[in-house]
């Protein structure tokens, strides 16, 4: 019985905390580019901050930030982001990069979206071949996205062909992969996804299709307990030459997946 | 077939070169279900043992709630204890929300009802055959419940490890509390969740066949340690 509790008692030796720390809610397409990785040592290398990364969709980072469970959110729906400082939750909204989505289907393209010159017309050209066509249906920045490009082309996606799987990008990927399905996706989650099966790139490059990432610290006024202080310092820091650097200069694959894009206050 | 196969030679890489992510993860895994395990155990042992010695209007009730409580969907346990824990919920003040105390809290409130059915299950049996002893010697209620704790203590380990193992596989609830945070609320099964979405289906599988070698570890060693299946020692 001693030596259980012994053991029990090494398992549970609290680990030790690090300096000063933040939490912050990203999309799940920011976090599948795999930039994280590239920005967040160097955050702690310059700052002695560890940001903590909540990986949601942009309605739950956004809902995180309203409750006052992050100080700080990075987003991609400017629709949604306007609202959310409007309504006080933030206390203001800084561009920080850009990248763009493709739309990902099955290699010998059924409904010839290839033949597109845009964005619109590669989403009615699949409506028309009622070819499957899964959505990410979780309203994320991406689903928001979609659901953007749909209104513009004037068609109400529904029926069979039409699937909401209502989760991230990575796992509507797999999806997309098990049915031959289109999909719209965020270039980085795209080129990171280790399950590409059939799939590729049938449409790129229309400025419709453009993915702005905003930075919004969480209002200290309606949340005193927010680390503003961190949220200030890591503000001025993304919008740095360090964070441009690394940001131009992130490649998968050979591309450059994001653009700086942050102009000085 | 092929996804099988790298992960298991990914699996026996991960562990051979003692890989200092999977190294913290796993304890990690172990730190909040071990826990869990401890807390849900001091809570639901006494209980079931409670549970079986005594006769009240509401017992039937109570047993039936407990039994149907074994199948809570981690997934509402994680909404309700996050919705609790969030900045703006009742208990907010605590700052509990996305660390491993909120894991824990998620755990606990999903293996209690276990480990006290099945313990109830099991001293029920022992109360049977104690019955006239221990009121002949006029126990007191709680002397009762501890030796029929202490009689009873291999089943009750069984139930114990029964809630063990349906936390350590767990990852509706954690992922909703825990939030899966790099370095401080990412386990085991929110990493498997992560690398599945990723598409990285060898990795997620490793961490799979690790997660299942570290449950099997976990109860060989309880099991030595207490002495069960030796002997004599039955």
């Amino acid at each position: 019985m001693n030596k259980f509790v012994t053991v029990c008692i090494l398992l549970l030796w609290p680990m030790a905390l690090a300096a000063d720390e933040m939490k912050m809610a990203v999309t799940t397409s920011f976090a599948n580019s795999g930039l994280a990785e590239i920005l967040l040592p160097a955050i702690a290398d310059d700052l002695g901050l560890n940001v903590q990364l909540l990986i949601v969709g942009t309605g739950q980072a956004l809902k995180l930030g309203e409750a006052g469970d992050v100080d700080a959110v990075l987003v991609h729906s400017r629709a949604a982001e306007d609202a959310f400082v409007a309504a006080g939750f933030g206390t203001h909204r800084r561009e920080i990069m850009y990248n763009d989505f493709v739309i990902i289907g099955p290699s010998g393209d059924p409904a010839g979206a290839h033949m597109a010159t845009a964005a619109t017309e590669a989403f009615a050209r699949i409506a028309e071949a009622t070819a499957p066509f899964v959505s990410r249906g979780d309203d994320s920045g991406t689903h928001k996205m979609e659901l953007g490009i749909w209104t513009a082309t004037g068609i109400e996606p529904a029926g069979d062909w039409y699937r909401a799987v209502g989760q991230g990008m990575g796992a509507a990927l797999n999806t997309a992969a098990g049915m031959d399905a289109y999909i719209l996706a965020d270039r980085a989650s795209w080129l990171n996804f280790g399950n590409k099966a059939g799939l590729g790139i049938v449409f790129e490059g229309d400025p419709a299709l453009f993915n702005l990432y905003a930075y919004i610290p969480v209002n200290p006024s309606r949340h005193p307990h927010v680390n503003s202080k961190a949220a200030v310092q890591l503000e001025d820091w993304l919008t740095g030459p360090r964070a441009k650097a690394l940001i131009e200069g992130y490649r998968i694959e050979g591309q450059q997946l994001f653009r700086f894009s942050a102009v000085e206050k | 077939m092929n996804d099988i196969l790298t992960g298991m030679i990914e699996a026996v890489r991960l562990i051979l070169t003692l890989d200092p992510t999977l190294i913290e993860i796993s304890l990690r895994s172990l730190e909040v279900t071990v826990s869990a395990t401890l807390i849900a155990s001091a809570i639901g042992l006494p209980l079931g043992a409670w549970l079986a010695i005594n006769r009240f209007r509401a017992r039937r009730a109570v047993i039936a709630l407990l039994n149907a409580l074994m199948g809570l969907p981690p997934v509402v346990v994680g909404l309700l204890v996050y919705v609790m824990l969030s900045r703006s919920g009742p208990l907010g003040v605590l700052g509990l929300l996305f660390t491993t105390k909120a894991m824990i809290i998620a755990q606990v409130i999903i293996i209690t009802p276990i480990i006290a059915s099945i313990s109830h299950q099991a001293i029920r049996e022992l109360w049977a055959a104690y019955h006239d002893l221990l009121i002949s010697l006029n126990t007191t209620r709680w002397q009762r419940i501890k030796a029929l704790l202490w009689d009873g203590r291999r089943a009750l380990l069984t139930a114990s490890l029964a809630g063990f193992g349906r936390a350590i596989g767990e990852v509706g609830a954690i992922m909703i509390v825990g939030g899966n945070i790099d370095n401080a609320t990412r386990v085991l099964t929110t990493a498997i969740a992560l690398e599945t979405g990723k598409g990285n289906f060898a990795l997620a599988l490793a961490l799979g066949f690790i997660l299942i070698a570290l449950a099997i570890a976990v109860n060989l060693a309880l099991h030595l340690l207490s002495k069960t299946e030796r002997n004599s020692l039955w």
